[in-house]
Formats: C-alpha cells, sequence, structure tokens
C-alpha cells in the first residue's frame, strides 16, 4: 500500500485562534459594559449607540458568534484535518471562510449599535448580513465535506459526526428563521407574525444553543479530551449512542421557552417531554467526557489544560440537567423573565463553552508553535480567576431571580400584591447586579491573563504552518459478492448525498411554507383587534430599534399574579399583526402588553425623557433623543406597503395615504401634550413611541375575551 | 397555527435525514468497531516525530 505524504494546514487554525481570543476579550468587555448599566444607568451615556438595548445584543452577538463561533472553527479545522489523515480541502475555501466570518462579525460590530435590527434575539442581524452569513456558511460547509471525502481513514470519528449535525442544522435552522421582508437596506419583518414568529423564533432560538453551543463543542471534547490526557474516551460506543440520540431529540426542544404563553398548549407539554428525555443523552456525553479521565485524575491536578476542560464539561453536565428542570412548567412558572435564566446560560457559556475554549488554547497554541507554555502559573491565575469569576456571576444571578420572582408573586393577606411597584423588586436585587459585575471582572482578568500568556508563548515560540503527515491512501471499499444494492451506489458519494437531501429538505420546506403563506391565518381572530396605525408602526420601529424587549416583555401569563400587576393575560389573537413578535423573555423592567391608556402622555414624554423623574431609582436609561429626532417619513407608505406583502389587513390607500393619516394623528398627541405644558413638534420619534406605548394591549377588553377566543 | 406544521415538517425532514446518514453509517461498517477509532486517533503525530528529528 503506497504511503501518501500531505500537510496539515496550521495557519488557518492560527488566524481562527487569535480571532476567538481577540473577540472573546471584546465580547466579554461589552458584556461587562451591559452588567455595569444596570447598576450605574449613568454608563448609558445618554446616547442611542451605547444604551443598554443596542449594547446587549451586541455582546450576545459577539460571544456566540464572534468568540464561540470562531472557537469552533479553530478546533473544527484543527481536529478535522488530523481525523481525516488529509489537508483541509482548499486553503481558499479556509481564507474565505474565515475573512467572510470576519467581515459578519465586524458587520454586526457597526449595525448593531445603530440599532439596525431584526428584533429576533440572537438572530438580529438584518437580513443582507443573513444572506452573507448563508454564503460563508455554505462555504464552511464545502470545504468540510470536501476534507470528507478525500479523507484517508474510512472511520468517521464521532467528533466529526457532531461538526456535520452542526453544520446541516444550522443551515437550516438560520434559513428558516430568517425569512423576512427588506423594506430597505437595513429594515425588514419577519414573514412569521404573533405567535408563529414566536414559535419559528424560539425553535431557531434553542436549536441555536442546541447546534452551536452544544453539538460542535461536543465533537471538540472528544477530540481534545483525550488528546490532551492522552487516553481514549471512556466509551466509544455511549460517544455513537449519545450523538444519535442527542440531535434527534434536540430539535423538538424549542417550545419549552414558550410556556404558559399563548402557544397552543399541546405544543407546549411536546417541548418539555422532549426536554425532559434530553438529560439522557447529554449526561451520557458528560459522564464519557469526565470518565475519560478514570485513572488519571493525578494528571488533573498537574494539568492545567484538563483543570480547564473538567470544569468545562461539569458546568456542561450543570446547565444540561438545569435545561430540562426549567423545562418543567411549575419551575419555569417561577424563573422564566427572571435573572435565574440569566445565569442558567451564563453557567453554559462561561463554564462550558468559555472554558473548553480556553484549555483548548492552552493545549494548541504550544504545539502548534513547537514550545511549551510560556508561564503554566499565569494559566493556573486565570483557572482560578475564572473559576471564582463564574461563581461570583452565577449565585448572584440565582439568587436574585429566586428573590425577584418571589416579589413578585407575593400577596397580603387582603390578596393584594404585596410589591405593586415593580421598581420595589428592581432595586432589592441591585446589589446581586454589582455582584455580578465583580464576577465578570475577574472572568475577562483572567482571559486578558491568557491573551497575554499566548502572546509570550508564540513570541519564544517557531510557527509550524504546514504540518507533515503521510497516511496510506483509502482504498475502495470491498464489494462483497453477488448484485449490488442501488443505494449503495448512492452512499458511496457523500457529497451527493449530502446535496441530495438538502435538496429534499428545501422542496420539503418549500411545500410545507406555501400553505403557510397562503392561508389567512389559523390563529384565532378577535375582530376588535386592528392593525397598528402609520404612526403606532413607526413607533413600534422605534421601540424594536431601541432594543426596548431586552427589558420588556409583551406577555402576560395567566397568574394570579401577572394578572394582577398588568391586567387581562395575553391572548394569540391579540399579536396576528406583529411582525415580528416582541415578547421578549427577561423582565428587567416590567411587562408592557397592557400599558396602553394606564398613563398619560406627559408621563410618557418625561419618563423616556429621564425615567428617574416619573420613577425615582429606576435603571432605565434615557432616551433625550427620541425629542430631537424626526420620524422617518419617507419609509412609511413602503412600510406598509410591505406589511400588506405580508398579509396584514391595510388597503392599498392607506399606504398612499400613510403619512397624513401619520401627521393627524400625531398632531392629536402633541396637542394632549401641549395641555400638560409640553411644547414639541409633531414629527418627532418620541410622538410616535408614545403612540405605540398607548395602543399595546388595548384592543381588547377582558369581557370580550372569552366569547371571541376559541 | 400553520407555523408549528411547518416547524414539526422541517425537524422531521432533518431527523429522516439523519436517520438515513445513520443508517448509511451503520450499513457501511462505520461502527463494526466501537473500540480501536478512540485509540487511533489518539496517535496521529507518530509520523512527523523522525522528520523533526532530522532538522
Amino acid at each position: 500500500m503506497e504511503v501518501e505524504k500531505f500537510s496539515y494546514d496550521n495557519k488557518i487554525v492560527k488566524y481562527f485562534a487569535y480571532a476567538t481570543i481577540i473577540w472573546g476579550i471584546i465580547g466579554m468587555t461589552v458584556g461587562l459594559l451591559a452588567a455595569l448599566q444596570l447598576v450605574f444607568p449613568v454608563l448609558n451615556f445618554n446616547t442611542g449607540m451605547t444604551t443598554f438595548g443596542r449594547i446587549r445584543p451586541l455582546h450576545t452577538n459577539a460571544v456566540i458568534f464572534a468568540f464561540v463561533g470562531n472557537g469552533i472553527f479553530m478546533g473544527v479545522y484543527y481536529s478535522l484535518q488530523r481525523l481525516m489523515k488529509a489537508r483541509m480541502y482548499s486553503d481558499a475555501l479556509s481564507k474565505i471562510h474565515f475573512w467572510g466570518w470576519q467581515l459578519i462579525i465586524l458587520s454586526a460590530v457597526a449595525t448593531l449599535p445603530l440599532g439596525l435590527t431584526s428584533g429576533k434575539e440572537y438572530a438580529e442581524l438584518e437580513w443582507p448580513i443573513d444572506i452573507a452569513i448563508t454564503i460563508i456558511w455554505v462555504v464552511f460547509g464545502w470545504n468540510m465535506f470536501g476534507t470528507i471525502i478525500k479523507r484517508r481513514e474510512r472511520h468517521l470519528y464521532v467528533a466529526v459526526w457532531f461538526y456535520i449535525a452542526t453544520f446541516v442544522t444550522v443551515a437550516v435552522l438560520h434559513i428558516v428563521n430568517s425569512f423576512e421582508l427588506p423594506v430597505s437596506l437595513f429594515k425588514s419583518y419577519s414573514w412569521y407574525a404573533g405567535v408563529q414568529d414566536a414559535l419559528v423564533q424560539w425553535w431557531y432560538g434553542h436549536n441555536a444553543v442546541a447546534f452551536f453551543l452544544t453539538t460542535p463543542y461536543l465533537g471538540l471534547m472528544y477530540y481534545f479530551i483525550p488528546k490532551a490526557a492522552n487516553r481514549p474516551v471512556y466509551s466509544y460506543r455511549l460517544s455513537i449512542i449519545h450523538f444519535w440520540a442527542l440531535i434527534f431529540l434536540y430539535i423538538w426542544a424549542g417550545p419549552h421557552h414558550l410556556l404558559y404563553t399563548s402557544l397552543p398548549d399541546w405544543a407546549q407539554s411536546l417541548g418539555v417531554v422532549f426536554s425532559i428525555m434530553l438529560i439522557a443523552p447529554s449526561w451520557g456525553g458528560m459522564i464519557n467526557g469526565l470518565l475519560t479521565l478514570r485513572g488519571a485524575w493525578d494528571k488533573v491536578r498537574e494539568d492545567v489544560t484538563l483543570k480547564f476542560m473538567v470544569v468545562a464539561v461539569t458546568a456542561y453536565g450543570m446547565a444540561t440537567f438545569e435545561g430540562p428542570m426549567l423545562s418543567l412548567k411549575n419551575v419555569n412558572a417561577i424563573a422564566h423573565f427572571t435573572d435565574w435564566i440569566v445565569a442558567h446560560v451564563h453557567v453554559g457559556a462561561l463554564g462550558w463553552n468559555g472554558f473548553l475554549t480556553f484549555g483548548i488554547l492552552y493545549w494548541l497554541i504550544p504545539r502548534m508553535f513547537r514550545t511549551n507554555l510560556y508561564s503554566v502559573r499565569l494559566a493556573n491565575w486565570h483557572f482560578w480567576l475564572g473559576t471564582l469569576g463564574i461563581l461570583f456571576y452565577a449565585i448572584p444571578m440565582y439568587w436574585a431571580g429566586f428573590m425577584q420572582s418571589l416579589m413578585w408573586k407575593e400577596f397580603t393577606e387582603e390578596g393584594l400584591l404585596r410589591y405593586p411597584n415593580f421598581l420595589e423588586t428592581v432595586t432589592q436585587i441591585m446589589p446581586m447586579y454589582a455582584a455580578r459585575s465583580l464576577g465578570g471582572v475577574l472572568y475577562l482578568t483572567g482571559v486578558v491573563l491568557m491573551a497575554y500568556n499566548i502572546i509570550k508563548t508564540v513570541r519564544q515560540g517557531d510557527f509550524l504552518a504546514n504540518e507533515e503527515a503521510e497516511a496510506p491512501a483509502l482504498v475502495k471499499e470491498h464489494i462483497t459478492s453477488g448484485k449490488e444494492h442501488w443505494h449503495r451506489v448512492i452512499e458511496r458519494k457523500p457529497i451527493q448525498m449530502m446535496i441530495f437531501s438538502l435538496i429534499v429538505i428545501l422542496i420539503g420546506g418549500v411545500v410545507e411554507m406555501v400553505p403557510t403563506f397562503l392561508i389567512e391565518s389559523n390563529v384565532p381572530t378577535i375582530s376588535s383587534v386592528k392593525p397598528y396605525t402609520p404612526l403606532e408602526l413607526q413607533g413600534r420601529d422605534i421601540y424594536i430599534r431601541e432594543g426596548c424587549s431586552n427589558c420588556h416583555s409583551q406577555m402576560i401569563r395567566p397568574f394570579r399574579s401577572e394578572t394582577a400587576r398588568y391586567g387581562e393575560y395575553s391572548k394569540a389573537g391579540e399579536f396576528v399583526y406583529d411582525h415580528p413578535f416582541l415578547w421578549g423573555s427577561k423582565r428587567t423592567g416590567p411587562d408592557l402588553h397592557r400599558i396602553g391608556r394606564k398613563y398619560s402622555d406627559a408621563w410618557h414624554f418625561n419618563h423616556m425623557l429621564d425615567p428617574t423623574t416619573m420613577s425615582p431609582g429606576s435603571i432605565m436609561p434615557a432616551y433625550p433623543w427620541l425629542l430631537d429626532d424626526d420620524i422617518d417619513l419617507e419609509s412609511t407608505p413602503a412600510k406598509i406597503r410591505a406589511m400588506i406583502t405580508l398579509g396584514v389587513p391595510y388597503k392599498q390607500e392607506e399606504a398612499e395615504n400613510a403619512n397624513k393619516d401619520l401627521l393627524q394623528q400625531a398632531e392629536g398627541i402633541a396637542a394632549n401634550l401641549k395641555k400638560e405644558g409640553i411644547e414639541t413638534p409633531a414629527d418627532k420619534e418620541i410622538i410616535a413611541v408614545i403612540a405605540y406605548l398607548q395602543r399595546l394591549g388595548t384592543d381588547i377588553k377582558a369581557e370580550q375575551v372569552t366569547k371571541t377566543n376559541q | 397555527m400553520s407555523a408549528l406544521f411547518l416547524l414539526i415538517g422541517i425537524s422531521l425532514s432533518i431527523a429522516v435525514v439523519f436517520l438515513i446518514a445513520c443508517i448509511k453509517a451503520i450499513r457501511s461498517g462505520q461502527y463494526d468497531d466501537d473500540y480501536t477509532p478512540s485509540v487511533r486517533m489518539l496517535f496521529d503525530e507518530d509520523v512527523k516525530q523522525p522528520d523533526e528529528q532530522n532538522k
């Protein structure tokens, strides 16, 4: 058998490693800023670009898609080449992938602070960037499958299966969730409305966690833990079984993000059942990772790489136990909308993703640079700072979550809310917010130490750009005897098979979608629910731009504690014209679904100008620019026309007269304000925001609902 | 709730693709040996060692 000589491309791994570190520091710094803004609202700096509502999506996008994303590619490009005994399929594709991904991140950094957002969590980027993501993702897949095809090792090690599942599923999730109708270059409306949009969004959102933050990292775990410990994985059989179980179960769990909302009950229960079942395959992976170190725990004491990896896998185990527990309806009733969820995701992000990435970096960099780590001592410091950082982050957040939720739900003996003022429940948890920021500082300090350590290691090292390797070529599969099954022919052509299956998925998807878009709506309609007026629609778009839904939900769950505080619970039929839905997932401030007509126009005006004047002690940022900036009147007709395309029942002439109607309503609000002694021109953004807020939740009256809904 | 059926359809399609991949992997003998791959993946550095010593 002839042995072929080839080389592994380390350069692309190095690029992705550097990008991981740089974006990690940036993303975490932005996160720290967001955390501090909740303690010191002055850090919102009174400008749009730096307010919490725009900073928070920047943080989540930077850490998920920039830090973890580059971390995935770093690990995949290193391990895939070695597992397949082949260089990456194309160096050019590798380069396009790297630079394309960095450009996407840069465009996110440029657009999110400007308020250019789709308003959907973890999918905020606007439509041109969505298209770019799709293209670059395909480049990644092309490069990966090309490498798999020209491999010199017949067996696909379990890590490779995890990478394949990641690629296929993320592609489908991203495309389906990004169906949106462009209004202008940087503005689009989600194709789906209300409950349907929420369902698609959380089907995507949950699986983004599953297939972006979990499966690729499990693949990395199965490669780098055995490598770092220099011993085979505890049970290879278990790894195969838990892989297949995990990917079959994960995709059904999304509805657990929408418990007690207006989503049909059976869909909620379906999500819960699959979420509970997920414990088994998740813990299969965790146990397999930890038991790989059986008989080698002495190494963990010495080897800082292994320390990071052990904490990472432990955090994975905790987060994947907690996740199913949070999916139980009675637990979710307490936890949802609170900081408990923030704690939960950060155990996963800081512990599992962060620590596994650091472990891999400490293992990889010295190897590629053919030297030892500059300072093990510093790496140990990083480990302890990071671990303490996680504890200082998570414990106060759990505490804050429990405390605030209990305060929301507490009634007096007379049957009244004990804390009727929402703000009281916020000021109570301020010390926990401060402690959480300290946790963030510790964690970030550790990462900065790592960056220094790695720079020093790189300086003293000698980089091996092309690592020589040799392996025999793969001989053609031996065909046993007799006639061949027709399917065997396709099976031997993985790329054709891949393309074939994608086409099948897409055809299936289109067939499913066409009726979705043609049928008016299957959501129970409430006759009194009407489309937004042009002014309200503009106000809603400003609400989206400012990221209000990052802190304010618009979903009153059917609990006594919520209906007593906010009003009638939310109905599916109320959201039929909401492109996108704005239910939110966290209540840093109160729910706004029934805010309409609760306060005067003047109250809202003053509150937006400086929240502390109306609610002393409020941590909400001020929005003074809304008083200066004009409503974007040019866009109004186009927006109405887009809504007509999406099936919202506006009449054609309403699009033409949109601005006339808009100004008429705006004059009314300006006149109202004048009565209260506030002089403001009618074409300012604040007027549109007030119009939208005053409309919210006013279309139905509680007594009407029972007969029209269901 | 047409989006529900859309998502169930897409999720099922993905599941079917994975099922085909799973059956294909089993049939092609990928999992006939469920031990040595875990050991073999540890040994890829062997080749380059002699090279390095020559330098």
